[in-house]
């Protein structure tokens, strides 16, 4: 029961990652009907921007923690959207109209573009980051094993919760989100009655790096290592997340990282950690098979 | 008001309309019909920018907007509501009309829902409904609210009595006449119900195969030999 309790705190955490990671990716399907599978490289350079702040702020002698964070948590979620918008600007916009093929191959080239970019700027070595919040509460102690709730994983789980809340009240009861929904249902009925569709959807990209970058963060506290390499795998474990969810459903996005974070955790703690991705993937492989519109999401409706 | 001339669209390489002239004066009821087909509503679609006209020139009001995007000819004061309705699926009656109010001012959005639910009173009922769920009816009068949000000077509608019981399609066409009388707003509207569309328009033109074939006053369309064989008799009889 510990242990379960455990893999529970751990895998919400994970889920909070992926979901995050996954907005992105089903925000920008579902008003384009695009796979940005150079998505996972925004939420690299997310941690990568954050990890510089860190250091920097370190350099300057800012070392209370709450300013710190908050300093960087503002520094990422300002310039990682820049990269988000960039990205569409550049390599997306060009290319609207053309076959789907085409967009999918520029964004693996962008993927592999940024990963390389992050790479040569910043070397290839893994880059460490002293942990910045530690201690914890333990509870349901036993002789040999203890549950850990640490202040990190409470905080993670606290701002994921607000940042959604805010993400929910800008999709839901913003004139921008409605555009963007609007966007979502008929992108030329949107236009008809005045939307700029351009904007819209460059929007799109900088809310779902905003999401991602602060997901880089996370997994920056978190883990404190990163490398320019972790984007490819996160970005295709909240790739299947949004499936799984149903992809261009938000909630089914957030519920998709949630599980997958879950199925990983426990995966690897009553399992092996060494096919944790095997158990994400065959998910992944097994959705689309049995339930290709995902848990949440609605199948297609015909557009005129 | 709006006048075009010598317009040209193509789908691919398929010429969708071969060389159009129209005009649309201030305050006018103006029709254009024609079979299926005939290029109709490629032209509305044209006049706001979606697809472009590959030749010819479209002004409105003094400006051209040939090459201007969309969602800026829509700023300049016209509304389409389009083929097939094309209501938001999944956003209530009450957000689809705040998305046909995107270019005006925020402060008129309460007297704009006031204005277009004393034309269409049950859209007021159906407010937190979603579009979707809405019959075929509702949701065409829905989408000449939407369009009426933006406080357009200029009006276009395609084929609003399509597929509709025929109760329907006078009360949609009053309604058409009392926008265009008490608020003002020209109208030019797309239809394949020849008798009711000419006998509410000041003007009307018939187009086919992607140009125009004849222009003149409803009354005198109406009265036309052809028209009436190609047109009207047949739609008559399902009337």
């Amino acid at each position: 029961m510990e242990y379960f309790t455990q893999q529970l705190i751990n895998g919400l955490t994970l889920g909070a990652i992926y979901g995050m990671i996954a907005i992105g990716y089903t925000m920008v399907y579902g008003i384009i009907g695009m796979i940005n599978f150079a998505h996972g490289e925004i939420f690299m350079i997310g941690a990568f921007i954050s990890i510089i702040a860190f250091l920097l702020l370190g350099t300057l002698g800012v070392t209370w923690v709450p300013l710190a964070l908050l300093i960087v948590l503002l520094v990422a979620m300002v310039l990682t959207p820049i990269y988000g918008w960039a990205l569409e600007r550049v390599a997306y916009r060009p290319l609207r109209g053309s076959p789907r093929l085409a967009a999918l191959i520029t964004a693996i080239g962008m993927s592999i573009f940024l990963q390389n970019y992050v790479q040569l700027l910043q070397g290839a070595r893994v880059k460490p980051l002293q942990p910045v919040i530690s201690g914890g509460f333990e509870f349901m102690r036993t002789e040999n094993f203890s549950v850990v709730l640490s202040y990190l994983q409470i905080l993670i789980i606290v701002l994921t919760v607000i940042l959604m809340a805010v993400f929910t009240l800008l999709i839901n009861r913003t004139s921008m989100g409605r555009a963007q929904r609007a966007c979502e249902q008929d992108l030329g009925m949107a236009s008809l009655v005045g939307v700029n569709v351009d904007r819209t959807i460059s929007f799109t990209f900088v809310v779902g790096a905003t999401l991602a970058s602060f997901a880089g963060l996370v997994f920056l506290l978190n883990y404190g290592v990163i490398d320019f390499y972790i984007g490819f795998l996160a970005g295709i474990k909240a790739f299947t997340a949004a499936v799984l969810g149903g992809i261009g459903s938000l909630p089914g996005a957030m519920l998709g990282g949630i599980l997958i974070g879950l199925i990983e955790a426990f995966w690897s703690a009553y399992f092996t950690v060494e096919y944790k991705d095997v158990a994400a993937y065959s998910i992944l492989v097994l959705v689309l098979i049995f339930r290709p519109t995902g848990l949440l999401g609605k199948p297609d409706i015909e557009k005129v | 008001m709006l006048s075009i001339s010598g317009v040209h669209t193509f789908y691919g390489k398929i010429e969708a309309l071969r060389g159009v002239d129209l005009e649309v004066g201030e305050g006018e009821i103006v029709t254009l019909i024609g079979a299926n087909g005939a290029g109709k509503s490629t032209l509305l679609m044209t006049v706001c920018g979606n697809p472009r006209a590959a030749r010819g020139r479209i002004v409105f009001d003094g400006t051209p907007i040939t090459g201007l995007p969309t969602h800026e000819i829509i700023r300049m004061g016209l509304s389409q509501a389009p083929e097939g309705r094309r209501i938001f699926p999944h956003m209530t009656v009450l957000e689809n009309l705040q998305m046909g109010a995107t270019i005006s001012d925020p402060q008129y959005l309460d007297d704009d829902l006031e204005r277009v639910y004393g034309l269409f009173p049950i859209l007021k009922e159906r407010q937190d409904q979603r579009g979707g769920t809405l019959s075929g009816g509702e949701q065409q009068m829905l989408a000449i609210a939407r369009a009426l949000m933006s406080r357009p000077r200029l009006l276009l509608l395609d084929e609003p009595s399509l597929g509709l019981a025929p109760i329907l399609v006078k009360q949609i066409f009053a309604v058409i006449k009392e926008i265009n009388e008490r608020e003002k707003v020209t109208v030019f509207l797309v239809e394949q119900n020849a008798f009711h569309a000419l006998r509410l328009a000041h003007r009307g033109y018939v187009m086919a195969n992607g140009r125009i074939l004849m222009t003149g006053s409803g009354a005198e369309l109406l009265a036309n030999e052809e028209i009436r064989a190609a047109y009207l008799e047949g739609g008559k009889q399902k009337q």
